[in-house]
């Protein structure tokens, strides 16, 4: 028989094999034993909450953790990794979801927990209930307004109106104002009062954040969704959901702050939303009176193939054009002739953290020679040719010089310190951020004019 | 200071303090280039709130607060199953150079 005493030290196992879990993502050696314990972790605390004596309905768990199971697996053998964010989303929506369903199961049942009776539950689990069930539910609605974003469902700019932060304040306020209520009186009503506002303040929440600025909010969903099963877990009493929680909300928080970093914005700015819409004017400035270089893609193999060492700065619109085998496979034939080849990732150059790392080891590159900013900036001063494809403002030189610039401030790649930058890119359009990009102008730089893919194939020709 | 004197709020707050300080000196160790994995497992392992849901949908009677566990369950499910594999799959992508 499973006693209070053991189940706590079998859950205590659990959350040290999650610890461990996350520990292990340090490095790409120990990351796969790392996801085996946290699975681990998992089964222990299942099987400890399905041995507790008052768990008799095993025909209908089995049922449930099927059918999820079936669902689950499914979506994750079949998407793409370029649709990574929208999956992750996605899984923030599920966790909220869950989360308001186990309140409400606790609500109505608090005797299962110990929390009391039904409509007379102590006054702390009610107030740690509604958080986590308010908290889950703006996670629900804000991952679902974000996957749609993402995915394409509805426009990815910022949707604005007059008084907006206002209302939403007001929202937030009237919601804390409900939960305090619940302490003296508590209804059914309130209780799904208190679920809807938190509903509808998820979806407020989210829309006026524009579609460049998903990475931060996918992470700050990410940590809600811990936040959320915190909440739970002080309701009911449970160690490791309160353990399991603190570290996904920490990790998710951390995720926002350096993705919020890797912008210069501040998190505050990112929440507030509507970047991207203003300044549309001076984008379009002497564009005319400044000359460029352009080549083809035997110019570009030419320079490539003269050159000793190339650093490839990859970004989203590569992903975009399914180009990832084209390059490596471009990549692969300049290292069989002795040239260098190493790959500059940008924070934020994909649509979540870390995407890019994913999107290039999906095309057989070796992580070795993936670098991260800091690791590899300095060394474009000493590097031959600098590959830019389907990255724009992560190289502006702008942000550095510009101080009237809207990426001002933004750490950027100093692709413009090697010797030739050669720049990949469908036409002289500007990025995300509604930027023009100086270096399209310095003498050192060569503008490829093509689709990522084409030109990939293109040098690959001209290489061979 | 008897032990069974504390209050459990204040022995949760205990904990969710010292979890979130292993938290954030454990991520701040996870390599940028891992930082999807590190969602997606994240995402994994917050299902955790299984446990509510299975005790929620455990007793033999039927009722509301049972169907809500069910849902629980089948949603967490999702996300066990889903957001570990998704991360094995990521992960057996980062190869070595050969």
């Amino acid at each position: 028989m499973m006693t209070e005493n053991l189940s706590s030290l079998l859950y205590l196992a659990s959350s040290i094999c999650f610890v461990l879990a996350i520990r292990g993502l340090n490095s790409p050696e120990t990351a796969r034993v790392g996801n085996f314990i946290g699975i681990v972790g998992m089964l222990i605390a299942i099987l400890t909450t399905l041995a507790l004596p008052s768990i008799l309905s095993y025909e209908l768990i089995l049922i449930a953790i099927l059918l999820g199971g079936c669902i689950g697996t499914l979506l994750a053998l079949k998407t793409k990794m370029t649709s990574l964010p929208q999956l992750v989303a996605l899984f923030n929506s599920v966790v909220g979801l869950a989360a308001c369903f186990v309140a409400a199961a606790a609500f109505y049942r608090p005797e299962a927990y110990g929390i009391g009776t039904f409509l007379n539950i102590s006054p702390l689990s009610i107030v740690e209930m509604n958080l986590g069930s308010a908290i889950g539910a703006v996670t629900f609605t804000g991952s679902v307004v974000a996957f749609s974003k993402l995915q394409g469902l509805v426009s990815g700019s910022p949707v604005t109106f007059k008084g907006q932060h206002q209302l939403n304040a007001l929202l937030g306020m009237i919601l804390l104002g409900l939960i305090a209520w619940m302490i003296f009186e508590q209804t059914e009503t309130l209780f799904w009062a208190i679920l809807c506002l938190s509903f509808l303040l998820g979806v407020l929440v989210i829309i006026p954040i524009g579609g460049a600025d998903m990475p931060v909010v996918i992470s700050m969903l990410n940590s809600y969704s811990g936040w959320a099963a915190c909440g739970i877990g002080f309701t009911l009493g449970n160690i490791l959901m309160i353990i399991t929680g603190a570290l996904v909300g920490a990790s998710g928080a951390i995720l926002s702050y350096i993705m919020c970093k890797g912008m210069n914005r501040s998190f505050f700015n990112v929440i507030l939303g509507g970047f991207g819409v203003e300044d549309e004017v001076i984008q379009q400035q002497n564009i005319g009176d400044k000359s460029i270089k352009s080549g083809t893609a035997s110019d570009g193999a030419f320079i490539m193939e003269n050159a000793s060492s190339v650093i490839i700065v990859p970004g989203y619109g590569l992903a975009v054009a399914q180009a990832q085998h084209a390059l490596r496979e471009m990549a692969d034939i300049l290292q069989e002739r002795g040239i260098e080849v190493r790959y500059a990732i940008h924070p934020v150059a994909g649509r979540m953290p870390g995407h890019m790392n994913v999107l290039l080891a999906e095309a057989s590159v070796p992580y070795e020679s993936v670098l991260e900013l800091d690791m590899i900036n300095r060394d474009f001063a000493q590097t031959d040719v600098a590959f830019v494809i389907g990255a724009n403002d992560v190289t502006n030189p702008a942000a550095k010089t510009d101080s009237s610039s809207p990426i001002f401030g933004m750490p950027v790649l100093d692709v413009e310190n090697a010797k030739t930058v050669l720049f990949v890119k469908r036409s002289m359009a500007s990025g995300y951020a509604g930027v023009e990009n100086p270096l399209f102008f310095k003498d050192n730089t060569m503008m490829l004019f093509s689709d990522a893919k084409q030109m990939c194939d293109e040098i690959i020709q001209a290489l061979k | 200071m008897q032990p069974e004197n504390i209050d459990p709020f204040i022995f949760g707050i205990t904990v969710l303090v010292l979890a979130c300080f292993i938290g954030y000196f454990v991520v701040w160790r996870v390599t940028p280039a891992l930082h999807s994995p590190l969602m997606s497992v994240t995402n994994a392992i917050s299902s955790v709130i299984i446990v509510g849901a299975l005790i929620a949908a455990g007793p033999a009677t039927g009722n509301f607060a049972q169907v809500m566990g069910f849902c629980a369950v089948v949603l967490a499910s999702i996300n066990i199953f889903g957001g570990f594999i998704v991360t094995q799959r990521m992960l057996s992508m980062f190869k070595k150079k050969r």
